[in-house]
């Protein structure tokens, strides 16, 4: 599914910042893997790289069989809207757009009449739990109700990987446990899940955990049983 | 695509209508503008089209360069001698040829006296001066051979004297003891200065033994208004003048010719140089209100960087940001360019009620001051033209920084 060989990423700059110093990482389909590190480690560059967000300098990424190599803007955004549901630490919803307009959005850009994606938009929000909030703005949903109104835009294009940063570093505990309640249903059901974090409560909910330190990769820790680790207690 | 432009637009109302404002402002200028230049350009065609465009004047001048042994500074005068040599000279360019000479009367009827200028004219001074008639007619050709004692006399004058131009007709007038029949009334209405009373060019000459000072003499041409046209009747002209008079052809200042078909062609420049400058100050001021659009939309592309590095994420093509942010500034100049248009279209129309029939009447014809000051269709749709190219060139810039941001930078971007 996806394919890192000896990545590299340099900042450049006054000083130049060599975050990313030769990954290699291979990560199958239906996976259920965090990316874990201190910050600075260079687990946000790496998250960006893998959402064509950013470029790299050297090494080889492939995406389902696809070069990620010098693509264009549109067909990096083609990619990005078809392959990827990306969930972030802030939710990054439009402000000025309802749930059901910000759920709906990839979909405008894959040219999806309106009547059809506001009708998808709303399926998965009733999946969600948030169908009487599909017509509230951003700043009326609490915390997590936002992180599901991010996930649900997320899984509307039917993408092939989910790729989180920091999911639950903007909610309390409770709402943490939800949304990676969520993650791993989501993972459950066949897809790929790609989170970045530097909790171990969180990565211990994954099943392979891969610690990233200054920009290579220590070690890669399989992780059989992640619901024997209680969540609360890792929060620390 | 329209909602969200709408959405964005309504954001910022106050913002948006200020800057549009701007562009209202400059698009009614410009309409303004070129509809009064109209109103000044068409009351001169108007003008114009009363003088007769084919005529040249000659006046006699002072010689500046010394020639075969006279020196410089001789005046020259023009003798009657001087017209049929001056039509001839001109050869196939000139149709008629007209001097006058004047001598000082005064002019009684019964109990009625007027004092003026006894002017004699040439038969074609009717036509080359389009001259109008109240009553009766001109002297004419007849007149001229036989020297016969006929006045031709303006309308006020006539009026004055026997009560009315028709009762003027045919009555005999004595001045300076000689006998006079009026056979005719000019129009000179609004007409200033003193009583003009024309008679027969050679009746002048018999009786007053005049003739022999001719101030100037006007030609009715032909194929003179082109500059190739106008040089060779001119050094014609100046030829056989040079020859009679005994000057220097090369001497300017002996020989002044003016032509007023070359003056309708210089006219015709300034007017379309007069239509230029409007438009230049037109869209300058347009221009401002442009750059306020492009700096508010710049403003309105750094706040929504963060929206676009979401955008982007999501999958927007570098097309879809940049066809949003030029359509909003599109709508913002179209929509308000075109109120700016409606006003200045609603402008110049009142400007036509109130001014638009202001004449004053000089002689016996009406000067238009201020004709029609209007815009006709085809330069509304070039500024709506101009409207258009300019939310493109107001949106251009800030799109483009808006598309050239990685989406990385743009989704950390606060």
């Amino acid at each position: 599914m996806l394919h890192l060989q000896n990545l590299h990423k340099t900042y450049q700059g006054a000083a130049p910042l060599h975050v990313l110093r030769g990954i290699t990482l291979d990560i199958a389909p239906g996976e259920f893997v965090s990316i874990m590190g201190a910050s600075g480690s260079g687990k946000s560059t790496l998250l960006n790289i893998l959402g064509i967000l950013d470029n790299y300098d050297e090494g080889e990424y492939i995406l389902d069989g696809q070069p990620i190599k010098n693509l264009s803007e549109s067909r990096a955004a083609d990619l990005r809207n078809r392959m990827i549901g990306f969930i972030f630490q802030n939710f990054n919803l439009i402000p000025y757009k309802n749930a059901l307009e910000n759920v709906a959005l990839p979909l405008y850009y894959q040219g999806v009449s309106r009547k059809k994606r506001n009708a998808l938009a709303l399926e998965h929000l009733e999946r969600l739990g948030l169908r009487e909030w599909a017509h509230h703005l951003p700043n009326e949903l609490s915390g997590g109700q936002k992180q599901r109104v991010a996930i649900a835009r997320a899984l509307i294009t039917k993408p092939r990987i989910i790729l989180a940063d920091e999911p639950t570093g903007a909610l309390d505990s409770h709402t943490s446990a939800e949304v990676m309640q969520l993650l791993t249903e989501l993972n459950a059901e066949g897809m790929t899940v790609i989170i970045v974090t530097h909790e171990s409560g969180v990565a211990y909910r994954t099943k392979k955990i891969v610690h990233l330190k200054d920009g290579v990769i220590e070690s890669i820790e399989e992780n059989l049983h992640p619901s024997d680790n209680p969540f609360g207690d890792l929060m620390k | 695509m329209w909602r969200e432009i709408f959405a964005s637009l309504m954001r910022n109302k106050l913002r948006t209508a200020l800057t549009g404002l701007s562009v209202s402002v400059g698009i009614f200028l410009l309409i303004f503008l070129l509809g009064a230049g109209n109103g000044l350009i068409h009351a001169f065609e108007k003008n114009s089209g009363q003088m007769a465009l084919n005529v040249m004047q000659l006046s006699p001048g002072i010689t500046s360069k010394p020639f075969e042994g006279l020196e410089e500074g001789r005046s020259i005068r023009f003798e009657a001698r001087d017209i049929p040599l001056s039509r001839q000279a001109g050869r196939s360019r000139v149709m008629a040829a007209t001097g006058s000479a004047s001598q000082t009367i005064t002019i009684s009827y019964g109990e009625n006296t007027s004092t003026g200028s006894l002017v004699g004219h040439y038969p074609e001074n009717f036509s080359i001066r389009k001259m109008k008639l109240v009553a009766g007619r001109y002297i004419n050709a007849i007149d001229m051979q036989e020297r016969r004692r006929v006045l031709v006399l303006g309308e006020r004058v006539a009026t004055d004297l026997c009560g009315s131009p028709a009762q003027a007709i045919g009555k005999i007038v004595s001045a300076d003891g000689a006998a006079y029949r009026i056979v005719g009334v000019y129009a000179d209405k609004g007409e200033m200065g003193e009583m003009q009373a024309h008679t027969p060019f050679t009746t002048l000459q018999t009786i007053y033994n005049q003739g022999n000072n001719v101030p100037t003499i006007l030609l009715q041409t032909h194929n003179a208004a082109s500059v190739e046209g106008d040089s060779i009747l001119r050094s014609d002209l100046r030829r056989a003048l040079a020859a009679r008079h005994r000057f220097d052809p090369t001497d300017e200042k002996a020989l002044w010719m003016w032509n007023s078909a070359r003056g309708a062609e210089e006219t015709a420049k300034a007017m379309s140089i007069l239509r230029n400058a409007l438009w230049f100050i037109g869209l300058l001021t347009l221009l401002s209100g442009v750059v306020g659009v492009s700096n508010i939309m710049l403003i309105t592309v750094k706040e929504r960087t963060h929206e676009f590095g979401i955008r982007k994420a999501l999958g927007a093509r570098p097309w879809s940001i940049l066809r949003s942010v030029m359509a909003e500034s599109i709508i913002i100049t179209a929509f308000f360019g075109y109120i700016g248009m409606v006003a200045g279209i609603a402008a110049t129309e009142w400007l036509n009620v109130v001014a638009g029939t202001k004449a004053m009447e000089v002689a016996d014809m009406k000067m238009e001051v201020f004709l029609n000051p209007t815009v006709d269709l085809g330069i509304a749709v070039q500024a709506l033209l101009v409207l258009v190219v300019a939310g493109l060139v107001a949106g251009f810039v800030p799109a483009r920084k808006a598309v050239r941001v990685k989406p990385v930078e743009a989704l950390n971007a606060r």
